[in-house]
């Protein structure tokens, strides 16, 4: 609860904070932004930076930005304001659903999307939905910009596309038309309140078949991932199909010796496969009754 | 709900709390608010369950800056104190190893302290803990009681078996007679873990010792305040009593787990002494689920006698239950006394035997926690009243119902040592019953059934031992303390009230419900009357807070005191209306002759007069206060029936709540806001242990729970809506008719929910499962049963 003592800098932009980062490389430095993973991981001893970038004065990086075809998340954004954007729950729900579905009132109200994207936690609610969306997520370093998919951003458990020395400084949720649908279901850990099992899900229809879809889970492994064979049971399938949701959810631990599910104090892998498969099927039931629907989700 | 000024009506309303301006606008002052520029004190706890100490290192530790002193429990050795943590309830054949306020050659579980480093503010303090080198030699740990008592792994040389105790109560032939005439016997192997207690405030200590008067005071998170200074000046410290204060500020939320003395308070007042000045240490949540005794542990086999009626004619049941790494002070009554003599609840159960193995492990010592031993007893006899039925194709509230204890029973003699008071249960089940609709939830079920979905219902009766005893009684049984409370009432000469008493609040609002039951004997306004609690420079003597004492026994010595000042007053009042004592009636504050109500002086007029001295009876000491020492003629003995219907999700073995129901009856209510307050916190509990907590350890002795993000308490949006609703039995012995409400709750709750949930699993061929009833374990239940 004590933690060790830390060199503490606070910026005012993203160049200050990659100049920053640059400058106390040869250390080890972290960034903070809502800070509801660094600090409990510095007090409990897990996490001791020698140097703390403080992101909470750089303005620029808040704030939700509306585009044509896509909304801006910038990285400073508390989940709270993405959780009530209701331009999101219109364009693509799966992220303020996912974002809405993270911890209590205060936590949302500190915690900010960049923080946990970048952190790659893998019970946090936001990396599934973010690859569901097929988000866009954009990064700042001593070279500039690079835009990075969210498709090869998560990589494994705390562990990113970022490279040291990288900044995330916004993410890119594209819209979707007006016959797709989204969803993000989780069921959350009765003691954390973090995912064993949160599943999201953007299914792209002409109205009546399925053109193209993205299911992805995190909690079950060790970072979010998609669930291609899911994936690929829904493509080409008809929205009337009853038996469709738990058809293509039967599937999504086809490859489930290729990787690890995870077991621990919380939950058996066994429960947390089956509750894979269960909260698929919810997630696809949800997306599915909400397709033409007009606003693409309930909220 | 605004204030009642009218002391007739105060007693029995619901007035609100004069604690919550202070705690909800953050004036009030915890511990840690106390002694702001004392030196900081840190604790070296062991790293490993099982171990022996080679070598502690403290070198570099003391060589940082900002680091005062650093001590090990060779320095607490060598200051000559006594040095030796003792429990408080004596049993036969009891084996008590000395219990060191920091280990010095073993250590036995990792909540022990090795070290205490004393810096000038906490982060030196905990920055210098990691400089302290100890060198272990491990050995091999014993986490569950049932294994202790058959491990080659020894915690306590002193017990080679790990056995402290091995205790029997109730009439063994009788039960083999009751088994052997009985139509039918029921069996239940059943475990209750580990809890954690939780409290919303960590343990803290804040010292001061001042060398020219060698006065030492000490703040801290107290439940007994007065338990806490006898057992620092003659157990731990040596301090002599009337040199040693004890304070306990206001104390966020005890369960039990701040009545008993660890040895971490002891070690920063053993600082604060050697420093010769003022020394603090709070803990953190973590080490409060590494140090804080912990509730339960208990494994259980049981066996129910019936005839094929439901008659029930004997009960058999034997318990290891876990101890820990020492004995804390109610360790041993609490799995003995506290929990075999309750075996009956609210039945008339002919023939009841109960053994119980108290075993030493390598775990956090386990002492009360609320419920303590009532929980666990009425855990089982509900549990198993519930598998008998079934086996026997009977409903479990007709058994229930068959085997009530009659109201004209009472006071009812157990088989378990016990004399019941008053009760009125089937009143209080049958109200439990309407409310939640009993035939039409079973008709539900059954049609629910029919389309996939599982609907249980349980319900539990309970009956709760509360107060603690009267003192010869408890003497008697092993007790090294008394069960009395003492409460002082005092009228300042301008007619306000102070009240003295030794109980000790941790958020229960004692200074609101003792100042009605004041003002309601005195027959003042309540806001005349304040409540000091917690001191020991300002309260005589005193027992605390716990076992649901404070309304019964707390409130009863108010009363008996109230009602000494109110005889002293009417002497008085006799003397200046100029009329015999017996004509002087006393009546909302006022006496008057009887047949003059003219003639009247108000008991404040009669304050001022006993203070001033000049007119009073000749022979009568000036001054108008008293002082009881209340001593129950018997335990009280609330009651009640709880009732939940859940559904279960066969997919995913979630458990969702439809209802809750809960009738409570703790005889008269002093507040029934207050009253209703305790009830919902104590569902809250028994729900958690039922469904989500559990305190669990892997094979090292690794506390693997330990934390919040691994043990799930139960939060507001798990809960089910309440709903509450009470009858009324007195308690004929206690002056108020009171019976105490803090425990009810957490008691009946659990079992109440324990059998909705194996109800719902009918279906599936459950009979029990065991707590926590996890998704994940429901899950498994349901797996099984399809396989």
């Amino acid at each position: 609860m004590y933690p060790a003592s830390f060199e503490y800098v606070a910026v005012d932009s993203a160049e200050e904070a990659i100049d920053s980062l640059a400058e106390h490389g040869d250390r080890e430095v972290t960034l903070l932004a809502g800070g509801h993973s660094l600090l409990p991981m510095m007090k409990s001893g897990l996490a001791s930076p020698e140097v703390v970038v403080d992101l909470g004065g750089v303005d620029a990086l808040s704030g939700i930005e509306r585009g044509d075809d896509a909304t801006r998340i910038n990285a400073m954004t508390e989940y709270a304001a993405v959780a009530d954007d209701e331009g999101l729950w219109s364009d693509n729900p799966v992220v303020p659903e996912a974002a809405a579905a993270i911890g209590d009132v205060q936590v949302r109200n500190v915690g900010t999307v960049g923080g946990n994207v970048a952190h790659s936690d893998p019970a946090a609610d936001l990396p599934a939905a973010m690859l569901a969306a097929d988000a866009t997520i954009h990064a700042l370093g001593p070279d500039g910009e690079r835009e990075i998919p969210a498709a090869d951003f998560f990589q494994a458990m705390f562990t990113t596309a970022l490279a040291d020395g990288e900044l995330l400084t916004a993410i890119d949720v594209p819209h979707l038309g007006s016959d797709d649908a989204a969803a993000y279901v989780k069921k959350a850990s009765p003691s954390s309140g973090y995912a064993l099992v949160g599943v999201a899900v953007v299914l792209e229809t002409d109205g009546e078949e399925i053109a193209d879809a993205r299911v992805a889970a995190n909690g079950a492994f060790d970072h979010a991932m998609a669930l291609e064979p899911v994936e690929e049971e829904l493509v080409g399938g008809s929205l009337d199909d009853e038996s469709l949701p738990e058809r293509a959810a039967g599937r999504a631990t086809d490859d489930v010796e290729s990787y690890l599910v995870l077991d621990d104090e919380q939950a058996s892998s066994e429960y947390r496969a089956h509750l894979l498969e269960v909260y698929a099927e919810r997630a696809l039931e949800t997306a599915i009754d909400r397709v033409g629907d007009g606003s693409n989700a309930d909220g | 709900m605004a204030s009642e000024p009218n002391a007739e009506s105060v007693f029995g309303s619901s007035v609100e709390r004069r604690e919550d301006v202070g705690l909800l606008t953050g004036d009030a002052e915890f511990t840690d608010d106390k002694l702001q520029d004392a030196a900081h004190v840190a604790i070296l706890r062991s790293q490993f369950a099982h171990a022996t100490i080679e070598e502690i290192d403290v070198s570099a530790a003391e060589e940082r800056d900002g680091v005062l002193a650093v001590y090990t429990g060779a320095d607490v050795e060598e200051s000559g104190v006594p040095n030796d943590i003792p429990t408080a309830w004596m049993l036969p054949g009891l084996v008590t190893p000395q219990y060191r306020i920091m280990a010095t050659d073993k250590v036995r579980h990792t909540g022990d302290a090795l070290a205490a480093v004393v810096a000038e503010d906490r982060y030196a303090a905990y920055d210098a803990l990691d400089d302290v080198d100890v060198t272990y030699d491990r050995l091999e740990a014993v986490t569950r009681p049932d294994e202790a008592v058959e491990s080659d792994v020894t915690v306590h040389e002193e017990a080679p078996d790990n056995v402290a105790f091995d205790f029997e109560l109730g009439d063994a032939d009788a039960v083999d007679e009751a088994f052997e005439a009985a139509d039918h016997v029921a069996s239940v192997d059943l475990e209750q873990p580990r809890i954690i207690p939780n409290a919303v405030e960590p343990r803290a200590a804040a010292a001061s010792y001042d060398p020219s008067s060698d006065e030492l005071t000490v703040w801290m998170t107290s439940q007994n305040p007065h338990l806490h200074r006898v057992l620092m000046s003659t157990a731990t410290l040596g301090h002599p009593e009337h040199k040693l204060r004890i304070v306990a500020p206001e104390v966020g939320g005890g369960f039990g787990s701040k009545i008993y003395h660890y040895p971490d308070e002891a070690i920063t007042a053993w600082c604060a002494k050697q420093l010769g000045g003022s020394v603090k240490w709070q803990a953190t949540r973590t080490q409060s689920y590494a140090t804080d005794c912990h509730g339960r542990d208990h494994v259980t086999e049981a066996e129910l006698a019936l005839d094929s009626d439901g008659t029930i004619r004997g009960l058999r049941v034997e318990t290891h239950a876990g101890l820990g790494a020492h004995l804390s002070q109610f360790a041993t009554a609490t799995p003995s006394y506290l929990y075999a003599t309750i075996l009956s609840s609210e039945y008339a159960i002919p023939a009841i035997h109960c053994r119980v193995i108290g075993a030493f492990t390598n775990t956090t010592p386990v002492d009360a926690y609320r419920g303590a031993g009532r929980a666990e007893g009425i855990y089982v006899t509900e549990r198993i009243v519930d598998v008998a039925a079934r086996e026997l194709d009977l409903d479990p509230v007709e058994v229930r119902r068959t085997n009530l204890i009659p109201p004209e029973e009472f006071p009812y003699e157990t088989a378990v040592a016990l004399v019941y008071d008053s009760g009125e249960y089937e009143e209080a089940m049958d109200r439990a019953l309407e409310l939640i609709d009993y035939e039409g939830v079973r008709e539900r079920q059954e049609k629910l059934r029919e389309g996939g979905r599982y609907l249980g219902v349980g319900v539990a009766n309970f009956v709760e031992s509360a107060g603690l005893s009267p003192s010869k009684a408890a003497g008697e049984l092993g007790a090294q303390a008394g069960g009395w409370e003492a409460g002082v009432v005092r009228f300042h000469p301008s007619g306000t009230v102070s009240v003295a008493v030794g109980t000790a609040d941790q958020g229960q609002g004692h200074r609101t419900t003792l100042a009605q039951v004041a003002a309601a004997e005195l027959g003042v306004p309540v806001d005349d009357v304040e409540v000091v609690e917690g001191d020991t420079d300002e309260v005589p003597q005193g027992m605390g807070t716990y076992g649901s004492r404070s309304g019964p026994v707390g409130g009863g010595a108010v009363a008996q005191s109230g009602r000494k000042v109110v005889e002293k007053a009417r002497s008085i009042a006799a003397h200046k209306l100029e009329a015999s004592e017996d004509d002087v009636e006393f009546d909302d504050g006022t006496f008057h002759v009887v047949g003059a109500p003219d003639r009247s002086i108000s008991i404040q007029e009669l304050a001022y007069a006993a203070y001033l001295g000049h007119d009073i009876p000749d022979e009568m000491e000036p001054g108008l206060e008293a002082t009881s020492y209340y001593d129950p003629e018997n335990f009280t003995f609330p009651f009640g029936t709880h009732a939940a219907v859940v559904e279960v999700d066969p997919d995913t073995g979630e458990v969702e709540f439809h209802r809750y129901v809960a009738v409570d009856d703790c005889g008269e209510q002093i507040n029934p806001m207050i009253v209703e307050g305790q009830v919902h916190g104590g569902i809250a509990q028994g729900i958690g242990a039922a469904l989500s907590e559990a305190a669990n350890y892997d094979d090292n002795g690794t506390l693997v729970s330990g934390s919040m993000n691994e043990y799930a308490l139960p939060r507001s949006d798990s809960l089910p809506e309440y709903e509450t609703d009470s009858t009324v039995t007195p308690s004929p012995h206690n002056p108020i008719g009171v019976k105490g409400v803090g425990e009810s709750a957490t008691i009946g709750a659990t079992p109440a929910v324990v059998n909705a949930v194996v109800d719902a699993l009918e279906p599936f061929g459950v009979d029990h499962l065991d707590m926590p009833l996890t998704d994940e374990t429901v899950w498994t239940a349901i797996d099984g049963g399809e396989r």
